[in-house]
């Protein structure tokens, strides 16, 4: 990989990131995926980085997930954005700041869209004042939360407890990142790097000490595609296309996956087990899988947070081998119990993916 | 191995790393003039094998450049050598022996 080439067409997409003062939105799916990240986020946004973030109770799905099934038609999935806008209005912010690439790609979408229309935005602002009594500014900053943590990564990289090198060897651990389809794919420019060479996560990976793997199916989905796997029929589609990147990375050896979206973590972790019971076949060394993280799990690894209390027991990959690697400790008595200290049950071990 | 309903799809994509090119480069060395080809399908619309078969000359060519040795065994069974490809080639591609090298070329590398 020329490098210097790359740096230079980074350069050319940078975006404008607030600093403080965020609204933020929780996803659908990802308190269910991985459970700890967004509440990680926002320890991390208070307590190291001393950061006004704030949540409304009253805020509910973008409907993303719907528009994207082809299930709920665009007008009422700008009708229900306009309503988070205006949750964000009453709620005294400007900055908004979303927990999944899906919705801050939809949100990109809609604002565009009213930039272009803007009788499409007075008719959304009339449909909403018609159904909730409500009125919204729009955000006058639009960020996903992978742009806040790579915009305070010096910052996090100057509090580490432990960096991204494996502490045996001494060598920067290899990492993939991988980066949702609706980050930067739709409109670039709203992208930290663009499109083809999107760096909010391979900034992070650097600046924490790991060395990013450019490899053939960099860039490839992970499937999961919404439609490709709502039906149990199509899934097929979506196992293929995570299958096509393991196989491409698999040669490089990573030590681990770094994602931004909420279904680009849950498919390239899942299917890792599913490929293991469908085919034998184990992406990592000696049986393992290849542990994948969401930034904020990622973030939290390196302030020196519990393992335990970032989630990282859910995952279906086992996080384990990585935590050796980057010399961090762990309680293995304490893996699956609650936060009470009651234990939540040990989940059967898969037949192939090593278990611990 | 469990079943969980669905199936891994076989990836079509090719990858020209991973591929033989053995055969291709005997071919060329032997007949060079395979590399003044345009493509135009001059060969594969005159083709007499064509008529009364799949056989596609051209397709044949893209499988040698492919390194698809298994697809173009099967592909080369069908031809007659009769020439009418190489007539109407207008390029002057020595094609019945760029032919007779990719059978040669099965024989040594298939």
């Amino acid at each position: 990989m020329k490098v210097e080439g790359k740096r230079r067409i980074w350069k050319d997409y940078q975006k404008e990131i607030a600093d403080d003062r965020y609204f933020y939105v929780r996803s659908c799916v990802r308190q269910n995926f991985f459970p700890a990240s967004e509440k990680m986020f926002f320890r991390i946004l208070k307590e190291e980085l001393g950061k006004d973030i704030f949540e409304n109770a009253a805020h509910t799905t973008c409907s993303g997930i719907g528009y994207h099934s082809d299930v709920v038609p665009f007008e009422t999935t700008m009708t229900m954005v306009a309503r988070q806008f205006a949750l964000m209005t009453e709620s005294g912010y400007q900055n908004f700041t979303t927990s999944c690439i899906t919705s801050f790609g939809l949100y990109t979408e809609i604002l565009e869209t009213w930039h272009h229309f803007p009788e499409v935005e007075a008719r959304v602002r009339e449909n909403l004042k018609k159904a909730t009594g409500r009125e919204f500014d729009k955000p006058s900053n639009l960020s996903h939360a992978s742009d806040v943590i790579y915009k305070f990564r010096k910052e996090i990289g100057e509090k580490a407890r432990y960096r991204l090198v494996n502490k045996q060897t001494g060598q920067p651990l290899r990492c993939v990142e991988h980066i949702g389809c609706h980050y930067s794919r739709m409109f670039p420019g709203k992208g930290v790097g663009g499109a083809e060479y999107p760096y909010v996560l391979a900034g992070m990976i650097e600046e924490w000490g790991g060395e990013v793997i450019d490899y053939p199916e960099r860039r490839h989905c992970c499937g999961f595609g919404f439609r490709q796997y709502l039906i149990q029929a199509n899934r097929g589609y979506s196992l293929s296309c995570s299958k096509k990147k393991f196989d491409s990375m698999a040669p490089y050896k990573p030590d681990l996956i770094l994602t931004n979206c909420p279904g680009c973590p849950m498919f390239l972790d899942r299917w890792q087990y599913t490929l293991s019971e469908m085919e034998g076949t184990t992406y990592g060394e000696n049986g393992q899988g290849i542990p994948v993280l969401t930034y904020e799990e990622l973030a939290g690894l390196v302030l020196g947070y519990d393992p335990w209390d970032l989630g990282l027991q859910v995952h279906q990959v086992p996080a384990e081998p990585l935590l050796d690697k980057m010399g961090i400790p762990y309680d293995s008595n304490r893996k699956f119990l609650n936060r009470d200290g009651q234990s939540m049950g040990r989940p059967k071990a898969p037949s192939f993916l090593k278990f611990y | 191995m469990k079943d969980f309903g669905f199936t891994v799809q076989l990836d079509h994509s090719i990858d020209y790393d991973a591929k033989d090119k053995r055969m291709m480069r005997y071919v060329l060395y032997h007949e060079p003039s395979l590399d003044w080809c345009i493509g135009c399908g001059s060969c594969t619309a005159t083709c007499s094998a064509g008529q009364f078969t799949l056989f596609n000359i051209r397709m044949a060519h893209t499988l040698l450049r492919r390194g698809e040795t298994e697809k173009l065994k099967q592909e080369l069974k069908k031809c007659m050598f009769c020439g009418k490809c190489q007539l109407t080639c207008p390029r002057g591609v020595n094609l019945r022996n760029v032919l007779l090298r990719i059978n040669r070329a099965i024989e040594l590398f298939g």
